[in-house]
């Protein structure tokens, strides 16, 4: 068992924002994102309303489209109590740090949005600090390495914890990525509208990628995954792409068919 | 200098197809990025001392007028000249003026990010003063009649056989090239004479403390304190904003400076001047003048939202720390200033309407906000200034986003204020995306997403929602 002593009180009750690209793009990334929790012993709610905290807009200078997209948000978590988790560090960022400057005309939006700011862990920094980095100890052969996010490193200030989370998976063979800090290209409309700047960022990251010898990356935003992805797969290469979700899920289900076994 | 800003898109492709300058642009990573991690990691209170550089920053900047008055009352009280430049134009005006009163023949330069955005070598060549470039940067790039590809190394993109070129008229393809200390030596016997001959210098300003009428300059290779000592008139030049209280603000300054910089503790010479030379010296400029350059700063210090742009120290870490930069390198930027700087910095004093693409050239990654000694947090002008050129929330003239662009938002902010319409783009998406995809992935996609297929595969929308997803989970966790 984790050590208990050093984490603030566990929630058994979460609401999970799974952000919009997960939920209609990649919702396997939210189903393992609700496996782990559950693992955890937490009850996942869902709220059906959910759409997107309106980071696409706000970040591409559309901020009247952004604006009604992010009230909605706020009202929507406001009806349920307890912490909302969310397997993005980017919309965690776009929530905590950037609905202050969205809503900054209006003093009570700011104070609300703080509030339901407070309330919101992207998926590796709630484990982390709620049931530490060794809460998880399933089983997965493979080889694989990590790659840092972005706004998960520099705006919620996620930096080692899924590394060391990852370490702790039996089987399962880390190899550092040189530069693993260093942006993928992504960067939302950018990787549109600037096609190439973004691409000859995303090839640095590939090459490094593809010079660890490893079979997967791994990642924890979708927008980093479908960028990285996206590259190796015109490049003809065979290296995986998945969010840390599915490794930590993947291996917790080696670990309860090995139990069943014995 | 002129503001080339509009070319952002084609020198930006130019500069990614051309291998030896992408090669070149590797060891601002590997040096300077790395240098400055290494530095600010045998710092014990880095994080303190770059608080403590904003504190200074913004309480100067907060109080610009007064510190401002103050370093002018220093500097006439030291016996020095200060002259007040709206704008590019007045300055070189008043600086050429000068130099045709004292009947200057010779004019050197050290490094000065402000003197480029005059315009000064080229308008005072023109005017017939020799004036010639004394770092070995600037002086490369004055003989390849290019502007500066990075605050502090400005002819990082050039190779040694680029150098060799210019500084060896007899140099032809197929000769060994030179390694740098020979480079160096090569354009060390070449200034010497000019050093020996000048009779003005113009040098830039990285801190004028307020407090002593002091100018403080941070160099590596000598020529500052050459070009300080050697002429008969000396000529600093600043932008307004370049000003330290104190003394002791200075020290906590340079020590941030230099390390973000260069990577180094300190740099080879740091100088200060505080006046011209007195009766009983024997060395040192007859006079001292310095100008002080307004040119767009009043803009950014009018708005609150971009203030914090003039907190710079121009010490190049954000560029060192920019993928985009890294990549694209410093003159598709267009102007004096490249980098995630320069793209705060340029669109407000230049004009955003042909700047719009800079703001939006960044994928937000918030490298250069984690690089920058004084904190500035770039991303979030960028941001700012991305909402001007989308909406023109500060001019509908500043506005630059297309008809279809802004249609898509719109459609976009109606799809997500409801799940049904939500569920229901995303289904209509999935419906039509799918012939065209192969095991999930499109290969070509239609806009808007198109720019994307371009280079990468794009991910097919799911046939089920999470929520449809979750609901089917539930009902069999509960039959």
């Amino acid at each position: 068992m984790t050590d208990n002593t050093t984490n603030p009180p566990r929630p058994d009750r979460v609401t999970l924002f799974a952000s919009c690209m997960v939920d209609q793009i990649a919702p396997h990334i939210g189903e393992r994102t609700v496996d782990v929790l559950e693992y955890l012993g937490i009850a996942v709610d869902f709220l059906d309303g959910q759409t997107c905290c309106g980071q696409p807009a706000f970040n591409s200078g559309f901020r009247s489209e952004a604006y009604p997209v992010a009230a909605r948000f706020i009202e929507l978590f406001e009806q349920v109590e307890g912490p909302i988790v969310v397997p993005s560090g980017s919309c965690a960022g776009m929530v905590r740090n950037h609905y202050a400057e969205l809503f900054r005309e209006d003093p009570t939006m700011v104070e609300r949005a703080s509030i339901v700011g407070e309330r919101l862990f992207e998926l590796t920094e709630f484990i982390s600090r709620f049931f530490g980095n060794a809460a998880i100890t399933g089983r997965l052969e493979s080889s694989a390495t990590y790659h840092k996010c972005c706004h998960l490193l520099r705006e919620i200030g996620v930096n080692e914890a899924p590394v060391e989370m990852l370490s702790n998976i039996d089987g399962l063979n880390m190899t550092p990525l040189e530069r693993a800090d260093v942006c993928c290209g992504f960067g939302g409309a950018f990787s549109v509208k600037m096609p190439d700047i973004s691409s000859a960022v995303l090839d640095e990251k590939l090459d490094n990628i593809e010079a660890t010898g490893s079979s997967t990356v791994i990642a924890a935003d979708t927008g980093c995954i479908f960028q990285m992805q996206g590259g190796l797969r015109r490049r003809g290469s065979a290296v995986q792409v998945v969010h840390i979700a599915e490794i930590l899920a993947e291996s917790l289900i080696n670990t309860s068919e090995t139990s069943s076994l014995n | 200098m002129k503001p080339l800003t509009v070319n952002f898109r084609d020198k930006a492709a130019s500069t990614l197809k051309d291998k030896q300058i992408q090669q070149s642009l590797e060891h601002v990573y590997t040096g300077f990025f790395q240098g400055r991690l290494a530095a600010a990691g045998d710092t014990p209170d880095w994080n303190e001392l770059r608080t403590k550089g904003k504190a200074i920053k913004d309480h100067t900047i907060a109080h610009l007028d007064y510190y401002l008055e103050q370093l002018t009352d220093n500097v006439e009280k030291n016996g020095g000249s200060v002259f007040f430049a709206e704008d590019a134009a007045e300055a070189r005006k008043h600086i050429i003026d000068l130099a045709h009163k004292r009947n200057i023949k010779t004019v050197i330069k050290s490094k000065s990010m402000v003197s480029e955005e005059m315009g000064l070598a080229e308008a005072m060549n023109d005017e017939g003063f020799e004036t010639i470039e004394t770092d070995l940067g600037e002086y490369i790039i004055q003989l390849a009649d290019e502007t500066p590809y990075h605050l502090i190394a400005p002819a990082v993109h050039k190779s040694r056989k680029d150098v060799a070129k210019l500084l060896d008229d007899d140099f032809k393809e197929g000769d060994p090239v030179p390694d740098a200390t020979e480079l160096t030596m090569m354009a060390r016997k070449k200034l010497r004479s000019v050093f020996e001959r000048a009779d003005m210098s113009v040098t830039g300003v990285n801190f004028a403390v307020a407090e002593s009428g002091s100018i403080a300059l941070v160099t590596n290779e000598g020529n500052g304190r050459m070009t300080t000592t050697v002429p008969r008139v000396h000529v600093a030049v600043m932008g307004m904003e370049k000003i330290v209280p104190s003394i002791q603000d200075l020290s906590t300054m340079l020590r941030i400076l230099i390390r973000s910089a260069t990577g180094q503790r300190i740099s080879t010479y740091v100088t200060m001047i505080n006046e011209a030379r007195k009766s009983d010296e024997e060395e040192g400029p007859e006079e001292f003048h310095l100008v002080i350059m307004n040119n767009g700063r009043q803009k950014l210090l009018a708005n609150p939202q971009m203030r914090e742009s003039l907190n710079c120290l121009r010490c190049g870490a954000c560029l060192n720390a920019c993928p985009v930069y890294r990549k694209i390198g410093g003159h598709a930027y267009g102007w004096v200033y490249p980098g995630p700087i320069g793209s705060i910095i340029s669109p407000v004093l230049t004009g955003l309407k042909d700047a719009s693409n800079l703001p939006n050239a960044s994928s937000l990654c918030g490298a250069c906000h984690d690089a920058c000694p004084v904190k500035i947090n770039i991303p979030r002008m960028l941001l700012e200034l991305r909402w001007r050129t989308a909406e023109g929330s500060t001019g509908k003239n500043e506005r630059t986003s297309s008809y279809n662009e802004r249609r898509i938002w719109g459609l976009w902010r109606l799809g997500m204020m409801g799940r049904r319409r939500f569920d229901f783009g995303a289904r209509i998406a999935s419906i039509v995306l799918r012939p065209l995809a192969k095991n999930g992935w499109l290969k070509k996609a239609p806009p808007p997403v198109s720019g994307w297929t371009s280079t990468r595969d794009f991910p097919l929308v799911a046939s089920r929602s999470l929520k449809s997803r979750l609901h089917k989970r539930d009902r069999k966790a509960k039959p």
